[in-house]
Protein backbone atom coordinates (compact mmCIF):
# COMPACT_ATOMS: atom_id res chain seq x y z
CA UNK A 1 0.00 0.00 0.00
CA UNK A 2 1.33 3.47 -0.80
CA UNK A 3 0.87 6.63 1.24
CA UNK A 4 -2.02 7.93 -0.87
CA UNK A 5 -4.12 4.75 -0.61
CA UNK A 6 -3.28 4.43 3.06
CA UNK A 7 -4.33 8.03 3.75
CA UNK A 8 -7.69 7.61 2.01
CA UNK A 9 -8.56 4.32 3.76
CA UNK A 10 -7.38 5.43 7.19
CA UNK A 11 -9.23 8.73 6.72
CA UNK A 12 -12.50 6.91 5.99
CA UNK A 13 -12.07 4.55 8.95
CA UNK A 14 -11.26 7.46 11.22
CA UNK A 15 -14.39 9.29 10.06
CA UNK A 16 -16.54 6.36 11.18
CA UNK A 17 -14.68 6.11 14.50
CA UNK A 18 -15.18 9.81 15.18
CA UNK A 19 -18.85 9.65 14.21
CA UNK A 20 -19.64 6.76 16.56
CA UNK A 21 -17.44 8.19 19.28
CA UNK A 22 -19.29 11.51 19.32
CA UNK A 23 -22.73 9.90 19.23
CA UNK A 24 -22.05 7.70 22.22
CA UNK A 25 -19.86 10.12 24.16
CA UNK A 26 -17.19 7.42 24.32
CA UNK A 27 -14.69 9.14 22.02
CA UNK A 28 -13.18 7.95 18.75
CA UNK A 29 -9.98 6.57 20.26
CA UNK A 30 -11.62 3.50 21.65
CA UNK A 31 -12.23 2.03 18.17
CA UNK A 32 -9.41 3.89 16.44
CA UNK A 33 -6.42 2.12 17.99
CA UNK A 34 -7.83 -1.39 17.31
CA UNK A 35 -8.67 -0.28 13.77
CA UNK A 36 -5.14 0.96 13.11
CA UNK A 37 -3.38 -1.88 14.91
CA UNK A 38 -5.51 -4.80 13.73
CA UNK A 39 -6.71 -3.75 10.28
CA UNK A 40 -3.90 -1.49 9.08
CA UNK A 41 -1.09 -3.32 10.93
CA UNK A 42 0.26 -0.08 12.40
CA UNK A 43 2.64 -0.44 15.37
CA UNK A 44 0.54 0.14 18.46
CA UNK A 45 2.79 3.01 19.62
CA UNK A 46 2.15 4.97 16.41
CA UNK A 47 -1.53 4.06 16.64
CA UNK A 48 -1.75 5.31 20.21
CA UNK A 49 0.09 8.55 19.31
CA UNK A 50 -2.21 9.32 16.37
CA UNK A 51 -5.27 8.40 18.39
CA UNK A 52 -4.36 10.65 21.28
CA UNK A 53 -3.94 13.65 18.99
CA UNK A 54 -7.25 12.94 17.27
CA UNK A 55 -8.96 12.64 20.64
CA UNK A 56 -8.09 16.30 21.24
CA UNK A 57 -9.62 17.20 17.88
CA UNK A 58 -12.79 15.27 18.72
CA UNK A 59 -13.19 16.96 22.05
CA UNK A 60 -12.38 20.51 20.99
CA UNK A 61 -14.23 20.27 17.67
CA UNK A 62 -17.46 18.97 19.18
CA UNK A 63 -17.40 21.47 22.05
CA UNK A 64 -19.36 24.09 20.11
CA UNK A 65 -22.18 21.70 19.29
CA UNK A 66 -22.35 20.47 22.87
CA UNK A 67 -21.97 23.72 24.78
CA UNK A 68 -24.64 25.60 22.87
CA UNK A 69 -27.09 22.95 24.08
CA UNK A 70 -26.20 23.98 27.63
CA UNK A 71 -25.60 20.39 28.68
CA UNK A 72 -22.08 20.47 30.10
CA UNK A 73 -21.04 21.65 33.57
CA UNK A 74 -17.82 23.68 33.55
CA UNK A 75 -17.18 23.38 37.30
CA UNK A 76 -17.59 19.62 37.46
CA UNK A 77 -15.34 19.34 34.42
CA UNK A 78 -12.60 21.63 35.72
CA UNK A 79 -12.53 20.08 39.19
CA UNK A 80 -12.29 16.53 37.86
CA UNK A 81 -9.61 17.56 35.36
CA UNK A 82 -7.24 17.89 38.30
CA UNK A 83 -7.51 14.11 38.68
CA UNK A 84 -7.52 13.26 34.95
CA UNK A 85 -4.50 15.38 33.96
CA UNK A 86 -2.28 14.05 36.76
CA UNK A 87 -3.48 10.53 35.95
CA UNK A 88 -2.73 11.10 32.26
CA UNK A 89 0.86 12.13 32.96
CA UNK A 90 1.37 9.00 35.07
CA UNK A 91 -0.23 6.82 32.37
CA UNK A 92 1.90 8.29 29.57
CA UNK A 93 5.11 7.62 31.51
CA UNK A 94 4.03 4.03 32.14
CA UNK A 95 3.25 3.63 28.41
CA UNK A 96 6.87 4.36 27.51
CA UNK A 97 8.11 1.66 29.92
CA UNK A 98 5.93 -1.38 29.15
CA UNK A 99 5.80 -3.76 26.14
CA UNK A 100 3.36 -3.36 23.23
CA UNK A 101 1.65 -6.66 24.05
CA UNK A 102 1.02 -5.43 27.60
CA UNK A 103 -0.56 -2.26 26.19
CA UNK A 104 -2.60 -4.41 23.78
CA UNK A 105 -3.87 -6.62 26.59
CA UNK A 106 -4.86 -3.72 28.83
CA UNK A 107 -6.49 -2.09 25.81
CA UNK A 108 -8.52 -5.22 25.12
CA UNK A 109 -9.71 -5.44 28.71
CA UNK A 110 -10.69 -1.76 28.71
CA UNK A 111 -12.61 -2.25 25.45
CA UNK A 112 -14.57 -5.19 26.84
CA UNK A 113 -15.32 -3.33 30.04
CA UNK A 114 -16.34 -0.21 28.09
CA UNK A 115 -18.63 -2.36 26.00
CA UNK A 116 -20.23 -3.76 29.11
CA UNK A 117 -20.65 -0.31 30.63
CA UNK A 118 -22.14 1.24 27.54
CA UNK A 119 -24.67 -1.57 27.13
CA UNK A 120 -26.19 -0.78 30.50
CA UNK A 121 -29.35 1.26 30.55
CA UNK A 122 -28.71 4.65 32.13
CA UNK A 123 -30.67 5.14 35.33
CA UNK A 124 -32.42 8.46 35.55
CA UNK A 125 -31.79 9.89 38.95
CA UNK A 126 -34.74 11.46 40.77
CA UNK A 127 -34.34 15.21 40.97
CA UNK A 128 -35.80 15.50 44.49
CA UNK A 129 -32.65 14.03 46.10
CA UNK A 130 -30.97 15.93 48.92
CA UNK A 131 -27.99 18.06 47.88
CA UNK A 132 -24.57 16.74 48.88
CA UNK A 133 -22.58 19.11 51.14
CA UNK A 134 -19.20 18.79 49.41
CA UNK A 135 -20.67 19.04 45.91
CA UNK A 136 -22.65 22.11 46.96
CA UNK A 137 -19.56 23.76 48.41
CA UNK A 138 -17.77 23.05 45.11
CA UNK A 139 -20.61 24.69 43.19
CA UNK A 140 -21.27 21.57 41.11
CA UNK A 141 -25.07 21.40 41.19
CA UNK A 142 -26.66 22.63 38.01
CA UNK A 143 -29.54 22.75 35.57
CA UNK A 144 -29.98 21.01 32.23
CA UNK A 145 -32.61 21.35 29.50
CA UNK A 146 -35.16 18.52 29.38
CA UNK A 147 -38.43 17.98 27.51
CA UNK A 148 -40.31 19.59 30.43
CA UNK A 149 -38.09 22.68 30.55
CA UNK A 150 -34.98 23.29 32.68
CA UNK A 151 -34.39 20.57 35.28
CA UNK A 152 -32.04 20.94 38.24
CA UNK A 153 -29.74 18.18 39.49
CA UNK A 154 -27.55 17.53 42.51
CA UNK A 155 -24.08 15.99 42.40
CA UNK A 156 -23.07 13.23 44.85
CA UNK A 157 -20.05 11.18 45.95
CA UNK A 158 -17.38 13.61 44.77
CA UNK A 159 -14.37 11.70 46.26
CA UNK A 160 -15.37 8.45 44.50
CA UNK A 161 -15.84 10.29 41.21
CA UNK A 162 -12.48 12.01 41.67
CA UNK A 163 -10.72 8.67 42.26
CA UNK A 164 -12.34 7.11 39.19
CA UNK A 165 -11.26 10.14 37.16
CA UNK A 166 -7.64 9.58 38.18
CA UNK A 167 -7.98 6.08 36.77
CA UNK A 168 -9.62 7.44 33.62
CA UNK A 169 -6.72 9.84 33.13
CA UNK A 170 -4.21 7.04 33.64
CA UNK A 171 -5.88 4.89 30.98
CA UNK A 172 -6.04 7.86 28.63
CA UNK A 173 -2.30 8.43 28.95
CA UNK A 174 -1.47 4.73 28.72
CA UNK A 175 -3.70 3.87 25.75
CA UNK A 176 -4.08 7.14 23.85
CA UNK A 177 -7.85 7.15 24.25
CA UNK A 178 -10.20 9.71 25.74
CA UNK A 179 -11.43 7.25 28.39
CA UNK A 180 -14.94 8.53 27.81
CA UNK A 181 -16.47 5.31 29.15
CA UNK A 182 -14.78 5.60 32.54
CA UNK A 183 -15.47 9.33 32.69
CA UNK A 184 -19.15 8.81 31.96
CA UNK A 185 -19.21 5.96 34.51
CA UNK A 186 -17.72 8.21 37.18
CA UNK A 187 -20.19 11.02 36.55
CA UNK A 188 -23.32 9.13 35.51
CA UNK A 189 -23.13 6.18 37.90
CA UNK A 190 -20.94 7.31 40.82
CA UNK A 191 -21.80 10.99 41.07
CA UNK A 192 -25.42 10.76 39.97
CA UNK A 193 -25.12 13.35 37.21
CA UNK A 194 -27.75 13.12 34.42
CA UNK A 195 -26.55 11.10 31.43
CA UNK A 196 -26.58 13.93 28.87
CA UNK A 197 -24.67 16.19 31.24
CA UNK A 198 -22.18 13.37 31.90
CA UNK A 199 -21.47 12.68 28.24
CA UNK A 200 -21.07 16.33 27.28
CA UNK A 201 -18.94 17.17 30.31
CA UNK A 202 -16.89 14.07 29.53
CA UNK A 203 -16.31 15.34 25.99
CA UNK A 204 -15.29 18.69 27.40
CA UNK A 205 -12.73 17.06 29.72
CA UNK A 206 -11.25 14.63 27.19
CA UNK A 207 -9.24 17.22 25.27
CA UNK A 208 -7.57 18.59 28.38
CA UNK A 209 -6.77 15.09 29.63
CA UNK A 210 -5.30 14.11 26.27
CA UNK A 211 -3.23 17.31 26.06
CA UNK A 212 -1.59 16.36 29.36
CA UNK A 213 -0.19 13.15 27.91
CA UNK A 214 0.34 14.49 24.37
CA UNK A 215 3.54 16.27 25.43
CA UNK A 216 5.02 13.00 26.63
CA UNK A 217 3.97 11.16 23.45
CA UNK A 218 5.38 13.87 21.20
CA UNK A 219 8.77 13.90 22.91
CA UNK A 220 9.01 10.10 22.69
CA UNK A 221 8.42 10.17 18.92
CA UNK A 222 5.03 8.39 19.03
CA UNK A 223 3.26 11.05 16.95
CA UNK A 224 3.89 10.43 13.24
CA UNK A 225 2.62 13.25 10.99
CA UNK A 226 1.92 11.01 7.98
CA UNK A 227 -0.32 8.78 10.07
CA UNK A 228 -1.81 11.41 12.38
CA UNK A 229 -2.90 13.58 9.41
CA UNK A 230 -5.67 11.31 8.00
CA UNK A 231 -6.59 10.12 11.48
CA UNK A 232 -7.01 13.60 12.91
CA UNK A 233 -8.87 15.03 9.90
CA UNK A 234 -11.10 11.97 9.60
CA UNK A 235 -11.98 11.81 13.27
CA UNK A 236 -12.64 15.55 13.39
CA UNK A 237 -15.05 15.45 10.43
CA UNK A 238 -16.74 12.35 11.86
CA UNK A 239 -17.15 13.75 15.34
CA UNK A 240 -18.61 17.01 14.07
CA UNK A 241 -21.22 15.07 12.10
CA UNK A 242 -21.90 12.86 15.11
CA UNK A 243 -22.37 15.74 17.52
CA UNK A 244 -24.86 17.28 15.11
CA UNK A 245 -27.21 14.30 15.37
CA UNK A 246 -26.60 13.68 19.10
CA UNK A 247 -29.55 15.68 20.38
CA UNK A 248 -32.11 13.71 18.35
CA UNK A 249 -30.76 10.21 18.83
CA UNK A 250 -32.06 7.56 21.19
CA UNK A 251 -28.90 6.83 23.15
CA UNK A 252 -30.04 3.43 24.43
CA UNK A 253 -30.20 1.55 21.12
CA UNK A 254 -27.02 3.16 19.97
CA UNK A 255 -25.16 2.10 23.10
CA UNK A 256 -26.15 -1.51 22.45
CA UNK A 257 -24.78 -1.48 18.92
CA UNK A 258 -21.58 0.26 19.95
CA UNK A 259 -21.13 -2.07 22.93
CA UNK A 260 -21.15 -5.11 20.63
CA UNK A 261 -18.54 -3.59 18.32
CA UNK A 262 -16.32 -2.61 21.25
CA UNK A 263 -16.43 -6.06 22.88
CA UNK A 264 -15.52 -7.73 19.58
CA UNK A 265 -12.57 -5.36 19.11
CA UNK A 266 -11.45 -5.97 22.70
CA UNK A 267 -11.37 -9.75 22.21
CA UNK A 268 -9.41 -9.27 18.98
CA UNK A 269 -6.88 -7.00 20.72
CA UNK A 270 -6.22 -9.52 23.48
CA UNK A 271 -5.93 -12.33 20.91
CA UNK A 272 -3.50 -10.18 18.92
CA UNK A 273 -1.43 -9.40 22.01
CA UNK A 274 -1.11 -13.08 22.97
CA UNK A 275 -0.27 -14.27 19.47
CA UNK A 276 2.36 -11.55 19.09
CA UNK A 277 0.58 -9.75 16.24
CA UNK A 278 0.63 -6.33 17.90
CA UNK B 1 -29.71 30.93 43.69
CA UNK B 2 -28.39 29.13 40.60
CA UNK B 3 -29.66 31.61 38.04
CA UNK B 4 -27.00 34.32 38.14
CA UNK B 5 -23.98 32.04 38.06
CA UNK B 6 -25.53 29.84 35.37
CA UNK B 7 -26.05 32.78 33.12
CA UNK B 8 -22.42 33.84 33.50
CA UNK B 9 -21.19 30.27 33.11
CA UNK B 10 -23.15 29.87 29.93
CA UNK B 11 -21.66 33.02 28.44
CA UNK B 12 -18.19 31.77 29.34
CA UNK B 13 -18.87 28.36 27.87
CA UNK B 14 -20.00 29.84 24.56
CA UNK B 15 -16.87 31.98 24.34
CA UNK B 16 -14.71 28.96 25.17
CA UNK B 17 -16.49 26.80 22.61
CA UNK B 18 -15.87 29.37 19.89
CA UNK B 19 -12.24 29.68 20.97
CA UNK B 20 -11.87 25.92 20.64
CA UNK B 21 -13.55 25.90 17.25
CA UNK B 22 -11.21 28.60 15.96
CA UNK B 23 -8.17 26.73 17.29
CA UNK B 24 -9.25 23.40 15.84
CA UNK B 25 -10.16 24.96 12.48
CA UNK B 26 -6.74 26.58 12.24
CA UNK B 27 -5.00 23.35 13.27
CA UNK B 28 -7.01 21.30 10.77
CA UNK B 29 -6.19 23.78 8.00
CA UNK B 30 -2.46 23.59 8.72
CA UNK B 31 -2.58 19.77 8.93
CA UNK B 32 -4.53 19.62 5.66
CA UNK B 33 -2.05 21.91 3.91
CA UNK B 34 0.89 19.84 5.13
CA UNK B 35 -0.99 16.66 4.22
CA UNK B 36 -1.58 17.76 0.63
CA UNK B 37 2.10 18.66 0.22
CA UNK B 38 3.04 15.32 1.81
CA UNK B 39 0.83 13.34 -0.58
CA UNK B 40 1.97 15.28 -3.64
CA UNK B 41 5.60 14.64 -2.77
CA UNK B 42 5.41 11.21 -1.16
CA UNK B 43 2.00 9.82 -2.17
CA UNK B 44 3.39 6.92 -4.16
CA UNK B 45 5.97 5.82 -1.62
CA UNK B 46 5.13 2.71 0.39
CA UNK B 47 3.94 3.12 4.00
CA UNK B 48 6.00 1.82 6.89
CA UNK B 49 4.03 2.08 10.10
CA UNK B 50 4.15 -1.60 11.05
CA UNK B 51 7.67 -1.15 12.43
CA UNK B 52 8.18 1.41 15.17
CA UNK B 53 11.24 3.60 14.63
CA UNK B 54 10.18 6.73 16.52
CA UNK B 55 10.11 10.17 14.97
CA UNK B 56 13.31 12.09 14.16
CA UNK B 57 14.29 14.54 16.88
CA UNK B 58 13.17 17.61 14.89
CA UNK B 59 9.58 16.31 14.99
CA UNK B 60 9.61 15.69 18.73
CA UNK B 61 9.71 19.17 20.25
CA UNK B 62 8.23 22.54 19.39
CA UNK B 63 11.51 24.18 18.42
CA UNK B 64 12.37 21.44 15.94
CA UNK B 65 8.80 21.38 14.61
CA UNK B 66 8.78 25.16 14.03
CA UNK B 67 12.12 24.94 12.23
CA UNK B 68 10.95 22.06 10.08
CA UNK B 69 7.63 23.74 9.25
CA UNK B 70 9.22 27.02 8.24
CA UNK B 71 11.62 25.08 6.02
CA UNK B 72 8.33 23.98 4.32
CA UNK B 73 8.87 20.29 4.97
CA UNK B 74 5.51 18.55 4.65
CA UNK B 75 5.87 16.47 7.80
CA UNK B 76 6.98 19.54 9.76
CA UNK B 77 3.89 21.49 8.64
CA UNK B 78 1.57 18.65 9.69
CA UNK B 79 3.34 18.41 13.03
CA UNK B 80 2.93 22.18 13.52
CA UNK B 81 -0.80 21.75 12.97
CA UNK B 82 -0.87 18.99 15.57
CA UNK B 83 1.00 21.23 17.98
CA UNK B 84 -1.66 23.94 17.45
CA UNK B 85 -4.30 21.30 18.13
CA UNK B 86 -2.65 20.29 21.40
CA UNK B 87 -2.55 23.97 22.33
CA UNK B 88 -6.35 24.42 22.07
CA UNK B 89 -7.31 22.68 25.32
CA UNK B 90 -4.42 24.47 27.02
CA UNK B 91 -5.84 27.79 25.82
CA UNK B 92 -9.23 26.71 27.07
CA UNK B 93 -7.94 26.09 30.57
CA UNK B 94 -6.03 29.38 30.51
CA UNK B 95 -9.22 31.19 29.51
CA UNK B 96 -11.11 29.43 32.30
CA UNK B 97 -8.63 30.78 34.86
CA UNK B 98 -9.35 34.27 33.53
CA UNK B 99 -13.11 33.69 33.53
CA UNK B 100 -13.15 32.42 37.12
CA UNK B 101 -11.10 35.48 38.09
CA UNK B 102 -13.81 37.70 36.58
CA UNK B 103 -16.42 35.82 38.60
CA UNK B 104 -14.23 36.15 41.72
CA UNK B 105 -14.56 32.41 42.24
CA UNK B 106 -11.21 31.95 43.98
CA UNK B 107 -11.66 28.23 44.57
CA UNK B 108 -11.98 27.59 40.85
CA UNK B 109 -9.23 30.05 39.98
CA UNK B 110 -7.00 27.73 42.03
CA UNK B 111 -8.41 24.55 40.49
CA UNK B 112 -7.99 25.79 36.91
CA UNK B 113 -4.50 27.15 37.62
CA UNK B 114 -3.40 23.76 38.91
CA UNK B 115 -4.68 22.04 35.74
CA UNK B 116 -2.88 24.66 33.63
CA UNK B 117 0.41 23.99 35.45
CA UNK B 118 0.12 20.24 34.84
CA UNK B 119 -0.38 20.92 31.11
CA UNK B 120 2.62 23.25 30.97
CA UNK B 121 4.73 20.68 32.74
CA UNK B 122 3.83 18.07 30.14
CA UNK B 123 4.27 20.26 27.07
CA UNK B 124 7.30 22.31 28.05
CA UNK B 125 8.99 19.31 29.61
CA UNK B 126 9.05 17.78 26.14
CA UNK B 127 11.09 20.69 24.77
CA UNK B 128 13.97 20.03 27.12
Amino acid sequence: MNNLEFTVLVGLGSFMAGFLGALTGLGGGVVLVPLLALVFKVDIRYAVGASLVSVIATSSGAAVAYLKDGFSNIRIGMFLEVATTVGALVGAFIATKVSTSAIGTVFGLVLIYSGYLSSRTPVDHPSDEQPDRLATRLGMNGVYPSLNGPKSYFVHRVPLGFGLMFGAGGLSGLLGIGSGAVKVLAMDQAMGIPFKVSTTTSNFMIGVTAAASAGVYLSRGYVDPGLAMPVMLGVLAGSLSGARVLARTKTRQLRWVFAAVIVALGAEMIYGAFTGKL
Amino acid sequence: MFKKSDWTDQKIEIIIANLLRAGVSLAALVVLTGGIIFLVRHGHEPTGYHVFAGEPSDLRNWKGILHSAFALRARGIIQLGLLLLIATPVARVAFSVFAFLLERDWLYVGVATFVLLVLFYSLLGSAL
